[in-house]
């Protein structure tokens, strides 16, 4: 790999790749992702390599191997191009069948989709009902792009914002453009990530720090990974770009380290970057300089929080500290340090391409562009799914998630993990809006969505939450440490029919205290589940004290 | 155990005290534990303090003071494996093995964990043995793929 010069070299090199391809050569992508490597998707791929293999078909059918294609429910997923013929469910054995139908420029008929209600069949992914309602602004590349190939992104015009933003643009015109679009931080908090860049931008020191947070530790929240595995070249040329803006010279990655096939394409995605000059020392000739670090969680929830996972990677124990100062104008090593997650750092290159004026056409009122959303739980279709802000939730819930499992009704809809909330199923016409979710108490957060159904016992999912945040509680500050367990105490007791009079006050207070005194966002919102389920589903809780009325 | 890797990543990371996590990370993929003698190794090499290299072993959960038995098994318990089904996985697993999770069996044969959320919770309930995922996991499921770990 020669490394490249200038943006000239680089469309050079995008025109050279293109050339090289035959948009009508047909070429089958194999989805593996979380769910389809865990149905052993790899398996399916080295029968369709074994296949080219044996009927010699080098040059006449190409096989990928992608990242997530977004409908896990139905994997291991194949993609077979041109056409977007969309497999599902696809063994080893059905190998041969689906390589002969495409060389005939034919559909294998029994591998497509089925609808389990009419038995209609729908055969090119714009017909499948799960991806139709979709706007797949940032997942839609990744049946494209084999994520171990630089070339397969900058097929797809990757690195082409990059290009735009240190030819065309100043820092200030990026961080403007970003600023209109109204780009708010997909990682939970919702906010505004231009005016979080500025902070860092105009922070005295001169050292600043990006820094991409990839751990997406909240339960049952799996969007991140599949976006950062599939295509980590979008999150990383947008943080290029960030660090072009904010004017940081160094920028960290943190991420799981217990995904294979995320460490591995990650570092291969750097060092690439790296090969290319898309990283290191005057970046295509713009004179700008950009590094990146890769850093890995090991295993405590906490470390997704801002200020723990900077400590983390100096190298310390991720413990949060109260944030007086912001870690934008004090972070890593107390340099301002701008972190935002994966799904907002992939928001920005399109942002810089298609301009703010496009991104602030989807959307709702206070939320542009589109979401990332992780469906499932007692989902029919579960999987990776993009809407734009502003989908009423119904559409996610039945157009796309085909309702609910099993035949079963719908009871709540969970939002945001751990510290999210869950809403009552005839509250199903909200839209999906930072501000209207947070109002209804089920905030987006990260975008976890869990359907429940009708056999959910509510009181036994507030406990299993707490029992999980108490484990993942660093123990720094005693609200949360003592909070927590107080409140699991309770509803442990509850789940086993040993609840008393006064149980649900104390549960109340309890979840007043410890959400007003803990130090960060994990003690601070550990008890928001029930919170919401003391708003929605007060009887079911009141049902188990004996005596009937919740102990007046 | 394998000294000669163990010594190789310490000397990669000699002097950078920085390093620590990213060394003890390796060190554990390698060796599935963390003896004493090595971390007082990590300690002395990297220019950390004892007291230090143990906070942090001690800290995060990937890290095991004690060794590991030769499979790691592992039930999901995220969000929506608990609702289609993992407690009653855990339960099976648990009575299959003898091991409540974190334990390993006097034949070292396996260690049990329980975590969240390793993100393929379109297959869930997931077992998960020494990193290959087993997918839609039922109790009778579990003890047929137990069996192929001796």
């Amino acid at each position: 790999m020669a490394r490249l010069h200038s943006a000239v070299e680089l469309e050079e090199l995008r025109a050279k790749i293109l050339a090289s391809r035959d948009p009508a050569r047909p070429c089958i992508a194999v989805c593996a992702g979380a769910a389809c490597d865990g149905m052993d998707s790899a398996a399916v791929a080295a029968a369709f390599l074994g296949e080219v293999d044996r009927q010699e078909l080098d040059g006449k059918l190409e096989v990928r191997t992608t990242g997530c294609h977004g409908y896990c429910e139905k994997g291991p997923n194949v993609v077979v191009t041109p056409g977007d013929i969309c497999y599902f469910e696809v063994q080893p054995a059905d190998v041969p069948d689906i390589v002969a139908a495409t060389l005939k420029g034919e559909v294998l008929d029994r591998l497509v989709y089925k609808d389990p209600r009419t038995g209609a069949k729908s055969v090119h992914m714009n017909e499948v009902p799960f991806y139709k309602h979709q706007t797949r602004l940032l997942i839609g590349d990744n049946p494209k792009i084999d994520p171990m190939r630089i070339d397969d992104y900058l097929a797809v015009g990757g690195y082409a914002a990059l290009v735009k933003a240190l030819t065309e643009m100043s820092p200030d015109q990026v961080l403007d453009e970003v600023k209109r679009a109204n780009l708010r931080g997909r990682g939970g908090g919702g906010f505004p990530a231009g005016s979080k860049w500025e902070t860092t931008r105009n922070a005295p020191e001169k050292t600043k720090y990006v820094i991409v947070n990839g751990h997406e530790g909240e339960s049952a929240a799996f969007m991140d990974r599949a976006m950062l595995t599939g295509n980590p070249h979008k999150v990383l040329e947008g943080l290029i770009i960030g660090a072009y803006a904010i004017g940081a010279q160094k920028g960290f990655m943190y991420t799981r380290h217990d995904m294979p096939l995320l460490t591995k394409h990650v570092r291969a995605a750097l060092a690439q970057a790296q090969d290319y000059g898309l990283l290191g020392e005057n970046i295509l000739g713009s004179g700008f300089d950009f590094n990146v670090e890769l850093h890995f969680d090991v295993g405590i929830f906490v470390s997704g929080e801002s200020s723990a996972l900077m400590r983390s990677i100096e190298g310390n124990p991720p413990e949060p500290r109260p944030k007086y100062i912001r870690t934008s104008v004090s972070g890593i090593w107390d340099k301002p340090s701008n972190l935002n997650n994966v799904e907002t750092w992939a928001n920005v290159p399109q942002i810089i391409s298609r301009g703010a004026e496009w991104f602030t056409s989807m959307g709702s009122k206070g939320s542009k562009g589109t979401k990332l959303i992780s469906l499932s739980g007692h989902v029919v279709n579960s999987g990776v799914v993009e809407v734009p802000m502003g989908t009423p939730l119904r559409t996610l819930v039945f157009d796309i998630g085909g309702g609910v499992r099993d035949g079963k009704t719908l009871k709540a809809i969970h939002f945001g993990g751990a510290m999210g909330g869950a809403i009552p199923a005839h509250l199903i016409d909200a839209q999906l809006d930072f501000d209207e979710m947070s109002k209804l108490g089920a905030p987006i957060g990260a975008g976890g969505l869990l359907l429940m159904d009708e056999d959910t016992d509510m009181i036994e999912m507030a406990r299993y939450l707490l029992d999980f945040l108490v484990n993942e509680s660093c123990g720094k500050c005693v609200p949360c440490r003592e909070g927590m367990q107080q409140m699991r105490h309770i509803l442990t007791n509850l789940t086993q029919g040993k609840g008393k009079q006064g149980d649900l006050e104390r549960l109340e207070d309890l979840a007043e205290v410890t959400g007003l005194s803990s130090l960060c966002a994990l003690g601070k919102t550990s008890a928001d589940p029930l919170k919401s389920m003391f708003r929605y589903f007060k009887p079911e809780y009141e049902s188990r004290i004996p005596g009937g009325s919740g102990g007046k | 155990m394998c000294e000669a890797q163990i010594d190789a990543i310490i000397e990669k990371y000699r002097g950078q005290p920085g390093s620590l996590i990213h060394a003890l990370v390796e060190i554990q993929h390698e060796n599935h534990w963390l003896p004493r003698e090595v971390l007082h190794e990590v300690a002395d090499k990297l220019d950390v303090p004892f007291a230090q290299v143990m906070q942090i072993a001690s800290f995060y959960k990937t890290f095991s003071l004690t060794p590991k038995g030769r499979h790691e098994v592992h039930v999901c318990t995220g969000m929506t494996c608990h609702l289609r089904g993992a407690p009653k996985l855990l339960e099976k697993v648990e009575a299959l093995t003898g091991l409540k999770p974190g334990e390993t069996d006097t034949g070292s044969r396996f260690t049990l964990a329980t975590g969240a959320c390793l993100g393929s919770c379109s297959i869930a309930p997931e077992l998960i043995v020494d990193g290959k995922h087993y997918g839609r996991m039922t109790p009778d499921k579990a003890e047929d793929v137990l069996k192929r770990y001796a």
